[in-house]
């Protein structure tokens, strides 16, 4: 029998995963696709929230203060990309400042530090391409921006590289008490622990519901929609900028990413499937009338992409974290801001269930990791020596974001590691660049096959059915 | 490393053609960086027939066509390198660029010839909504799959865009085995080459579908349906819907000239093409730095590809001789339907004994005339039974009527489109 | 007396043609503006022809497939079988440019050739 059990990598499991290294345990992450992040944790706002929203005296208020304070020492010891750029949510309406105030109040009551409400004059110094109507911003100098592919492998390869396990393409389907702990049961046979941490993001409700249908939870897809702009974009925001909802309504974000580019979303359409992160018509629509209330002339045509992603909502807006049978812990309705308060959500869990299994220091953990190497950020006579060493560093294989074969490599031996493009993707940033794969697909294709020893028509582009390959020409003749 | 005189962005037919004609204009020292594994660009890929009518009264194959353009390098000796990614091009001319076997290094040439070529224009420029699965392809990826690697990306398949790239692959994926239901079109009118219309869809029965766009993709892992809808002033008629059951999407919807170096170096850039504003001579805003073919305006044949790169090689060559030209230069504007032109002005002091001006019109014009003015002077007229946005129009500019003009004190050239 | 209806090729106009055949004989061709609008129809109506451009698997060779086309033109109706006779060929790397990789193909007496060298792998 295992210790833990945790279901589900996305950033929540993987930050309970590698918390719970820290103790002597035998861990194992069952995730239903084919690699870590790859549901709500891969398509939200990128951003670490300075944690004045969430209302004071919440879980959710607690934990994102938490987290947010964490990030910075957590982004240098896992090496991924953070950066503290600040956030702005902007009054357009004089009206509205008493909502502003109340976000100032709820800000400082749950201990936001640097909170201030800045004025017209100065809010367009900071922010020139703020829009005309803006008459005053509360400014957070703690909010900031991450990569959630990067926090979330870096989480978890740190957590390998402490002994945790992690299996893919394993669906729970059903969760059994047994003597001394529990029976989780997959499409590929059971497995038994003696703890359970139910991570399950959208379907965390039916998890929970398996052991305590007395006290349901319901968890209600939120989609939101986004459109990704081009470098090219990337300086049109310095800071993340919230529109104050009031009189003009609930507007988006617009923010850079760490990575250069500008993000724009996200709209909020509670669905029936779970699944279901389609973009539509008419949340495209909305992103293009929302997205230029607070923000001016944001050049939409730069558009490189656009995607939607699903908030893991409760009615009742609050984290459910806690051991709601013995030995078995929810991590549940971790929707925003559950990216910043991933790190603390991480450390509360791993402790209720070092408590509840009273599990010992592990001596050995070791806290640091290493990112993929991204030859970028050398220094021209370091990079040169690094080709000479290894000449894949000198092959461009995507030339929207410059990535080479040497990292895209490096994704693939990692553990776990990157087995479909769009784990590749996700690691490297091969293919998110201008021509959305355009080009190097047809490259990165080669190099996973050649890497994991398969035949290039069983590349996919996300694990499963998800072939780029159908068949050979001619082979209907 | 050696350091060349003339360094050549790209080794497709553009880079090529520049590099022959440079170096038959007697320069030494040049140097052509290919980001592929071969030289020849995208016409390796573009296994069809078509290429070469004007070049060499032939009908060539892609590659075919890349042959004697490769073959007549080799013959001149010019060098080149390949799987070499130029990362950037400074506004000195410097050229930082990068290979497996020689790392990260350095040029400084004197000239610089622009050949990247162009790229297409992705789903998500398109904000198309539904769902991103895999079997959604740019035409050109599916292109590579099918002409390079012999695989078929695809069974059922439907076509979004009728640009030429659409077309030949409704054909290819046809022949190698793959239904295509269809191609739709958002505009009244096909982007395409008419003989491709015929031989790429008639032939096989492949309807094509103007003012059609996709509104919908469905499937979680691979593409399994479409939903097409009719288009009236821009947005889809609701009622309109089909759906296709199909687990491709190709998008062959527009082509975007690759200026990611230029703009680095801070070359003029067009707001219609996407291309560095070039004068008469292919130079663009900066000094010594040339640029032709697909990176400067998209063309639709490959034979006015290798003219225009043929000029900027010799025009660079020429700069290597004497020097920047300090003339006073006439900009040239586009009016009446005309959407662009290039070159975008004119020294008519370099005009020497014409200027090639090439362009496109924004719709679809009959019985039209297009002509070109300097100050009040025509200098060229020309009837028009029809023009069209997919089809390029090129017009030779008399240097001595520029002058003329010039000397009259026109101040600028207007191209436009007339009655009759 | 039996109608056709064609879009002309030779240029950008695009010409809607009505061909008129009686028998299989073309006697009359309306709607071209030009001579070159008559000739084609003609042609397209009595024995359309076209090149057939595909691939055949290459073994051996740096590259998996390599492009072939019909020396000349092959009777429309006949571009399938042509296709299908490739289905079993595969070429011996290297391939130079012009090669026969099947000779009268399909029965048309058009030999493939290949339009590409394709070197032998591992080697440049």
């Amino acid at each position: 029998m295992l210790d833990v059990i945790i279901i589900g990598a996305g950033v929540s499991g993987c930050a309970c995963a590698r918390e719970l290294a820290r103790r002597k345990a035998s861990i194992l992450v069952l995730e239903k696709e084919e690699d870590v992040c790859c549901g709500t944790s891969k398509a939200n706002s990128a951003i670490v929230h300075a944690g004045y929203d969430a209302p004071h005296g919440s879980l959710m208020a607690r934990l994102n203060v938490q987290g947010s304070r964490m990030m910075p020492a957590l982004a240098k010891e896992l090496d991924f990309a953070y950066r503290r750029c600040g956030s702005l949510v902007v009054c357009l309406d004089e009206a509205d400042r008493p909502a502003l105030q109340a976000l100032y109040q709820n800000g400082v009551a749950n201990g936001v530090e640097g909170l201030r409400i800045v004025e017209r004059a100065e809010l367009q110094a900071m922010e020139p391409n703020v829009a005309d109507e803006a008459v005053a911003a509360l400014w957070a100098p703690t909010g900031a921006i991450v990569c959630p592919f990067g926090l979330t492998f870096a989480l978890a390869e740190n957590a390998a590289a402490n002994g945790v396990r992690f299996q893919f393409d394993t669906a729970v389907t059903g969760v059994a008490a047994i003597d001394g702990g529990w029976r989780v049961q997959t499409a590929a046979g059971a497995y038994e622990a003696r703890c359970v941490v139910n991570a399950a993001g959208v379907y965390a409700d039916t998890v929970h519901n398996w052991v305590r249908g007395d006290d349901p939870l319901t968890i209600v897809p939120r989609r939101g929609e986004y459109f990704l702009l081009d470098h090219a974009a990337g300086d049109h925001v310095r800071h993340t900028v919230f529109q104050l909802p009031g009189r003009l309504g609930k507007g988006v974000l617009v923010t850079p990413t760490v990575h250069g580019n500008l993000l724009v979303g996200p709209t909020a359409q509670d669905i029936g499937g779970k699944d279901d992160t389609a973009t539509t018509a008419a949340g495209l629509d909305e992103l293009r009338a929302k997205a230029g209330l607070a923000v001016k002339d944001i050049p939409l045509r730069q558009t490189i992409t656009s995607f939607a992603g699903l908030r893991a909502h409760e009615p009742r807006h609050e984290f459910f974290i806690g051991e709601i049978a013995p030995g078995f812990v929810d991590c549940a309705a971790i929707e925003s801001p559950g990216l910043s308060s991933a790190p603390a959500i991480g450390v509360m869990v791993a402790d209720i269930v070092a408590r509840s299994l009273a599990l010992p220091e592990n001596p050995a953990f070791t806290p640091t990791r290493k990112g993929i190497l991204d030859p970028k950020t050398l220094p021209p006579a370091e990079r040169a020596a690094l080709i000479r060493q290894n000449p894949a560093y000198g092959q461009i294989v995507c030339r929207c974001e410059s990535v080479t074969e040497g990292e895209i490599v490096d994704a693939i031996r990692r553990t776990p590691g990157a087995r479909s493009l769009d784990g590749v993707k996700r690691r490297t940033r091969a293919g998110m660049g201008r021509c959305q794969a355009g080009f190097c697909s047809p490259r990165v294709m080669e190099i996973l096959a050649r890497e994991l020893g398969v035949p290039l028509a069983a590349v996919t582009k996300a694990g499963g059915d998800s072939h780029i390959i159908t068949g050979v020409n001619k082979d209907v003749y | 490393m050696d350091q060349p005189q003339l360094v050549i962005i790209g080794g497709g037919p553009a880079g090529l053609a520049a590099a022959i004609a440079a170096r038959e204009a007697g320069v030494q020292d040049l140097l052509v960086l290919e980001r592929d594994a071969e030289l020849g660009g995208i016409l390796n890929q573009c296994i069809h027939n078509g290429f070469g009518l004007h070049t060499f009264q032939q009908e060539l194959t892609g590659p075919e066509y890349a042959a004697r353009f490769i073959d007549r390098a080799k013959a001149l000796g010019i060098p080149y390198k390949l799987n070499t990614m130029v990362l950037d091009l400074a506004a000195d001319k410097t050229v930082t660029a990068m290979n497996r076997t020689d790392g990260l290094f350095q040029l400084h040439p004197q000239a610089v010839v622009l050949a990247m070529g162009c790229r297409e224009r992705p789903r998500g420029a398109l904000n198309i909504p539904g769902t991103r699965p895999a079997g959604i392809f740019t035409a050109g990826t599916a292109q590579r799959l099918v002409n390079i690697e012999g695989y078929l990306p695809g069974r059922r398949v439907v076509i979004l865009g009728s640009g030429d790239i659409g077309l030949i692959m409704a054909r290819r994926m046809t022949l190698e085995g793959a239904k295509v239901l269809c191609v739709a079109e958002l505009m009244p009118y096909s982007g395409g080459l008419k003989r491709n219309i015929v031989q790429c869809l008639d032939d096989f029965g492949i309807p094509l579908k103007l003012s059609h766009t996709v509104v919908d993709i469905q499937g979680t892992r691979r593409v399994e349906g479409v939903t097409i809808a009719r288009v009236e002033d821009g947005r889809p008629v609701p009622g309109s819907e089909e759906h296709y059951a199909c687990d491709t999407l190709l998008l062959s919807c527009g082509l975007l000239p690759e200026n990611e170096l230029s703009r680095a170096a801070g070359v003029a850039l067009g707001p219609v093409t996407g291309g560095p504003l070039v004068n008469e001579s292919l130079e663009t805003s900066l000094p010594g730095v040339f640029a032709a073919g697909n990176v400067l305006h998209v063309h639709d044949l490959v034979d006015y590809v290798s003219e225009e790169a043929a000029a900027a090689g010799a025009h660079a060559a020429a700069y290597l001789r004497t020097g920047a030209q300090d003339a006073p230069a006439l900009p040239v504007r586009a009016e009446n339907g005309v959407r662009y032109t290039v070159p975008a002005a004119v020294r008519p002091a370099c005009a020497g004994d014409a200027v090639t001006l090439r362009f496109r019109v924004g719709g679809v014009y009959r019985n039209k005339t297009v002509a070109v003015y300097a100050g009040d002077a025509c200098l060229v007229r020309r009837k028009r039974p029809v023009l069209a946005p997919g089809e390029m129009e090129t017009l030779r500019l008399p240097g001595e009527k520029l002058r003329a003009a010039a000397r009259a004190g026109a101040a600028d050239i207007t191209v436009t489109l007339e009655e009759g | 007396m039996e109608t056709r209806e064609l879009t002309c090729i030779g240029c950008p106009m695009g010409c809607a043609l009505t061909v008129t055949l009686d028998g299989g004989a073309v006697t009359a061709v309306a709607g071209n503006t030009c001579p070159r609008g008559d000739a084609y129809a003609r042609k397209e109506v009595t024995h359309p022809t076209r090149i057939v451009t595909t691939t055949v698997r290459v073994r051996g060779g740096t590259l998996a497939a390599a492009p072939c086309k019909t020396r000349s033109d092959v009777p429309k109706g006949k571009i399938f079988d042509v296709v299908r006779a490739l289905k079993a060929v595969e070429a011996d790397a290297p391939v130079a440019l012009g090669q026969v990789l099947l000779a009268d193909a399909a029965g048309t007496g058009v030999d493939v050739i290949a339009t590409k060298a394709v070197g032998k792998a591992g080697k440049n």
